[in-house]
């Protein structure tokens, strides 16, 4: 540990740091622009100022940069010298000559790290009185805005945009006072990972689209914990609402699992719950198949009619909370209680559970994925299925260039320094999948393989590295590089729906393991809470657990049918849901948005979206997390657990009714299972207090308390009591220093942006001063999970194919796809050929195929992908259009003669801003 | 005894003075325009509404009796969808005027804002709005900022020089 002096001031730093980490983490308020804790040093800004001094007699010294300047032994320097803040202020006057006075109308202003900084330095007066420089700005796509005149030159962006997250179409243009950053022409940003720019930059070049639509600057959003329900990553989100509406989602910092930065899904994918399809009122269906909205307790009271003393059965949702799907269990039974996964994710689910729960190998975080040094990945397409993961196996890829750099000498923040020396050599990933995936270009092979193959080919990987032989070529490389690898990692999941895979990837971590390997293996699942559903009915193996397909078998015996946010139609074949609507059950469901579920129910509750409700969410890394109301919900929705409470209470349950309290449920639910045990732990009870408060969700600057619903009644009504969560519905309490599941949302003085996350970090980019949110519920007994498999040989007839699931960030995730933006973004669903299938059978992209499984034709548009296992073809999973397709099942293919091509590549925005006189770009 | 004589003498004295009271409310007192009483939002030289909706004068509202939501206009520019002062709370202290940065929020000289149902008291944008630019005649915030607008390219603002082509090799 070096000594440093910085103002006289000794201070212990760690090795390898440079002097701008080293003041942060002194606490020391240093301006900054262009470092990056994720992204490193490039030393563009200038900023980041201060005197190095070459020793005690040296008076003079001179100005360095700090994230350019690695800490030494006994070396000096100066924050506060003269001509240091000098330095920095004049930097900050020369940045500022061109910014366009706009701050007022600025999406950025109130949470701009160019603010903070300028206010920092103390530069007030533009001096220079030449004209500004200014920029057209461009069309980015619904997601981004862009305002380029208020751009700084840091190069955040395209280091974010290109290095990082592997984006291809923004980047630097043109020299000197004319830097330019944006794509070559208008059109929509193809990264996922898009809405990291909102974040990463510094000012308000880019901002949040939607979220100018209807626009709230910061202080006034009241925001508070959130765990993402767009996929099974779990990234720690802080959403922020503004009167009754929720206005935007940004990052939370979690340094084991998604850092500083969210996928566009995460981001942007909450616009459905201010959807106007939300159900407000409970309803029950008259005989005329309409629905008549009720009180909240005449509904309670009539399900109750229904449950109590009947033959009642639930259905549980993998996206609804780890305590709703346990309250529901609990009252229906065990034995009548179906997960809700359709039959064949029921089974690679019961797979996946096992495989972690035996496997030798461990299950890593994003964090820890980002720290493999060779990578497998078996049938899936991470950047679709697992967004965020796919950008820490970015990140991963890199550790050949940083191993470089560590044998030059170079500290790994010198970030151009060690791009330029790596240029494109990688740590390998082999990827092994069906069809092309997002990942393919930083791959150092790809192989198209069927998914009995895939299945295949991770045995026979097993096989070598357990000593056997194998022909194929690239089952030799697979086994080469994860043998030479320090730390190998295989990656699996369930997007297939093809247990083999899965079983494929435990045989090749195991058999790693074996050879003293200590592997990684980490495996994607569906949806949010997926993992913890699965964990809740695990049974073990030989006892066949209730599916769907059983259930609607025996449909005519049961009184009542509980749904809990579960649409069937994505789960069920159209058979069983025939047999369970028209069978006889009541069918009591509960949800967020209007599906055709809740359109064949006898009764509907309106269920609390995420943001509106509290629960625990089991990641696919097995983290559970507590994710907490933003705010209350409006009218008479209830969340989930709160229904399920009510329903056990108004029947009169032996246990339930006892639970009266979130925190009691939390309990109960841990106490049902010794893998459950640590529930409690997940995130402080609601009698948690810091500094004697609740920890506020509102800043302390909110404003309009006393008039925004004075437009309703003047008489102020008391804000409304948290009785469930440590969180509270005010601005009265500290916001700092608590367990880092509770931090609403970052601010420090002088650091309105989210730069001001620093103050929270126990260290620059390490875990938060609270540790990091979640526990790690599944402690793997290491018993081994290696399973047999054996594929199912399927006979192809001429003209035939296997029906292939392609997952897509934007529009497969059934809520998400109901927020405009990425509704727009999906597009039309579609069936994705390879180029000879196209020219077999005279189509080409854009035109339309009838995709013929069994009875069902759908007529689909055409994508043609680069790369397409043989007898393969895919089609967009999740889509509503393509519920009826079956993952694995054979289909025939015929040009659809009668398809009419859309008239233009261009999105729906792209047209509205014509009519809107250009408003989504000027 | 002295002081007391001086005292009573000093009372007698002002019998004769004219007095600084008027008779209010018969007879208006003159108030300088910038006494600090109802708050108006005025408009620009244009007609336009200046207010774009910053949110600094709710931000800075020691009593919080500002609300207002953002909204967009098909040429891009900010404005307030609905803009709510409850005057019953207010206390006239002038800081929203001082952080508006458009001049579109202004105090007058009115004060005279007695009402007996206090529902009232609540103004909406509709009531705060006038016709007129108030004490700031030329300021119009969009000729000055570089944003665009429709009847304003990009380059036109005040001190703005034309677009940067960023596809030519020029100096």
């Amino acid at each position: 540990m070096p000594t440093i002096y910085i103002d006289g001031q000794a201070l212990e730093v760690a090795q390898g740091e440079n002097i701008l980490e080293a003041c942060l983490n002194a606490g020391m308020d240093l301006p900054y622009f262009c470092w990056h804790p994720a992204m490193g040093s490039i030393g563009s800004c200038r900023q980041c100022a201060l005197v190095q001094y070459q020793n005690e007699e040296d008076t003079r010294g001179r100005i360095v940069m700090g994230c350019m300047t690695p800490v030494t032994e006994g070396a000096r320097f100066s924050l506060n010298a003269e001509n240091a803040t000098e330095f920095r202020s004049a930097v900050v006057e020369s940045l500022m000559l061109n910014h366009p006075h706009d701050c007022p109308v600025c999406g950025e202003g109130g949470e701009c790290h160019l603010q903070d900084m300028t206010v920092m330095v103390g530069h007030r007066d533009r001096r220079y009185t030449g004209k500004k420089n200014t920029h057209r700005n461009q069309y980015l796509g619904p997601l981004i805005h862009h305002e380029m005149n208020r751009c700084i030159t840091c190069y955040r962006c395209e280091r974010y945009y290109r290095d990082y997250a592997g984006g291809k179409d923004l980047g630097a243009q043109a020299s000197h006072d004319h830097v330019y950053f944006g794509r070559h022409e208008d059109g929509v940003l193809q990264s996922e990972f898009s809405g990291n720019l909102v974040e990463v930059c510094p000012t308000g070049v880019f901002t949040d689209k939607p979220f100018l639509k209807h626009y709230s600057r910061k202080w006034d959003l009241q925001s508070a914990p959130s765990i993402c329900s767009g996929c099974a990553v779990g990234c720690n989100i802080a959403p922020g609402e503004r009167y009754g509406k929720l206005k935007r989602v940004h990052n939370r910092y979690n340094h084991e699992v998604n850092g500083y930065f969210l996928c566009d899904r995460g981001r942007f994918g909450s616009g459905y719950i201010n959807s106007d399809a939300r159900l407000d009122y409970a309803g029950i269906k008259k005989t005329d198949g309409r629905f008549m909205a009720v009180h909240q307790q005449q509904a309670i009271d009539t399900a109750a009619s229904w449950i109590k003393n009947k033959k009642v059965a639930g259905i549980g949702s993998p996206r609804a909370s780890l305590e709703a799907n346990y309250l529901l269990r609990e009252l229906v039974g065990r034995d009548n209680f179906v997960a809700g996964f359709s039959d064949s994710e029921a089974e690679i689910m019961g797979t996946i559970v096992r495989s972690l729960k035996n496997t030798t190998a461990s299950n890593p975080s994003i964090k820890q994925m980002e720290a493999a040094d060779a990578i497998l990945i078996l049938g899936e397409d991470v950047t679709n299925t697992a967004p965020r993961v796919a950008l820490g196996l970015r990140q991963s890829v890199r550790n050949k260039a940083l191993e470089l750099g560590e044998q030059m000498g170079l500290p790994p923040w010198q970030d151009a320094a060690i791009r330029n020396l790596a240029q494109d050599q990688r740590s390998p990933m082999m990827i092994i999948s069906a069809m092309d995936t997002r990942l393919d270009d930083v791959a150092s092979r790809c192989v198209s393989l069927a998914a009995d193959d895939i299945a295949s080919f991770g045995y026979a990987v097993a096989e070598v590295l357990a000593g056997g032989k194998s022909g194929d070529v690239a089952v030799n490389e697979a086994a080469e590089i994860l043998l030479g690898a320090k730390k190998p990692l295989i990656v699996s999941g369930s997007s297939m729906l093809h247990s083999g895979i899965v079983n494929g990837a435990v045989a090749v971590a195991e058999a790693l393991e074996s050879q003293g390997k200590q592997a990684m293996l980490s495996l994607c699942v569906a949806e949010s809470n997926s993992l913890g559903l699965a964990l809740l009915v695990d049974s073990p193996l030989k006892t066949k657990p209730l599916t769907l397909s059983k259930l609607a078998k025996k449909s005519g015996k049961l009184d009542t049918l509980i749904v809990l946010e579960n649409d069937l139609e994505r789960r069920a074949s159209n058979t069983d849901i025939e047999l369970l609507v028209r069978g006889g059950p009541k069918i009591v469901s509960m949800d967020i948005l209007e599906n055709s579920t809740l359109n064949n129910s006898d009764l509907v509750l309106p269920a609390a979206s995420y943001a509106e409700s509290q629960g625990t969410l089991v990641s696919s890394e097995g983290r559970a997390q507590r994710y907490f109301p933003v705010y209350q919900p409006a009218a008479e929705r209830l969340p989930s657990w709160q229904w399920m409470l009510q329903l056990a209470d108004a029947c009169e349950h032996k246990t339930l009714s006892e639970l009266e309290h979130f925190d009691q449920v939390v309990a109960a639910c841990a106490a049902s299972q010794p893998l459950f045990a640590t529930l409690v732990d997940v995130a402080p009870m609601r009698d948690y207090r810091s500094q004697g408060q609740k920890i506020p969700r509102q800043t302390h600057r909110y404003s309009g308390r006393t008039a925004m619903n004075a437009g309703v009644s003047v008489h102020e009504p008391q804000q409304p009591e948290d009785t469930e969560s440590p969180l509270s519905f005010s601005m009265e309490g500290l916001n700092r220093d608590e367990a880092a599941s509770l931090i609403p949302f970052v601010w420090s003085p002088g650091w309105n942006s989210n730069q001001s996350l620093q103050k929270f970090q126990a260290e620059v980019d390490g875990p938060l001063k609270g540790g990091t949110a979640g526990v790690r519920i599944i402690q793997s007994t290491g018993a081994g999970a290696l399973q047999s498999s054996e594929p199912a040989e399927q006979k192809l007839k001429p003209h035939q194919w296997h029906l292939v699931p392609v997952h897509q960030v934007h529009g497969s995730e059934e809520m998400s796809a109901n927020t405009d933006e990425i509704a727009e973004l999906a597009g039309r669903a579609f069936i994705a050929i390879g180029e000879k299938v196209a020219e077999k059978l005279g189509v080409t992209e854009g035109d339309g195929l009838v995709v013929t499984q069994g009875k069902t034709d759908i007529s689909l548009r055409v994508k043609i992908l680069s790369r397409v296992a043989k007898n393969c073809v895919g089609f967009s999973a999740g889509y509503s259009e393509t519920l009826g397709l079956t993952a694995g099942s054979l289909v025939s293919l015929v040009k659809d003669q009668q398809w009419v091509r859309p008239t233009s590549q261009m999105i729906a925005t792209d047209k509205r801003t014509g009519t809107q006189g250009g408003s989504a770009h000027v | 005894m002295l002081s007391e004589l001086r005292t009573i003498w000093e009372v007698l004295k002002h019998t004769f003075t004219k007095a600084e009271t008027v008779q209010y409310p018969e007879e208006m007192p003159y108030l300088s325009p910038r006494y600090r009483g109802r708050i108006v939002l005025t408009r620009d030289p244009d007609g336009e509404e200046r207010c774009v909706a910053c949110n600094l004068c709710a931000a800075v509202c020691p009593v919080d009796c500002i609300a207002l939501q953002k909204d967009t206009r098909e040429d891009g520019t900010w404005y307030p969808e609905f803009f709510r002062i409850n005057f019953s709370r207010c206390i006239m202290c002038g800081m929203c005027e001082e952080a508006c940065p458009t001049y579109a929020i202004q105090l007058t000289p009115d004060f005279e804002m007695c009402e007996y149902d206090r529902q009232n008291m609540v103004y909406e944008k509709e009531h705060l709005l006038i016709n007129g630019v108030g004490k700031y005649p030329d300021y119009n915030f969009y000729r000055v900022s570089g944003m665009q607008t429709a009847t304003k390219d990009k380059g036109e603002a005040q001190n703005e020089a034309r677009p940067v082509d960023t596809k030519s090799l020029l100096p």
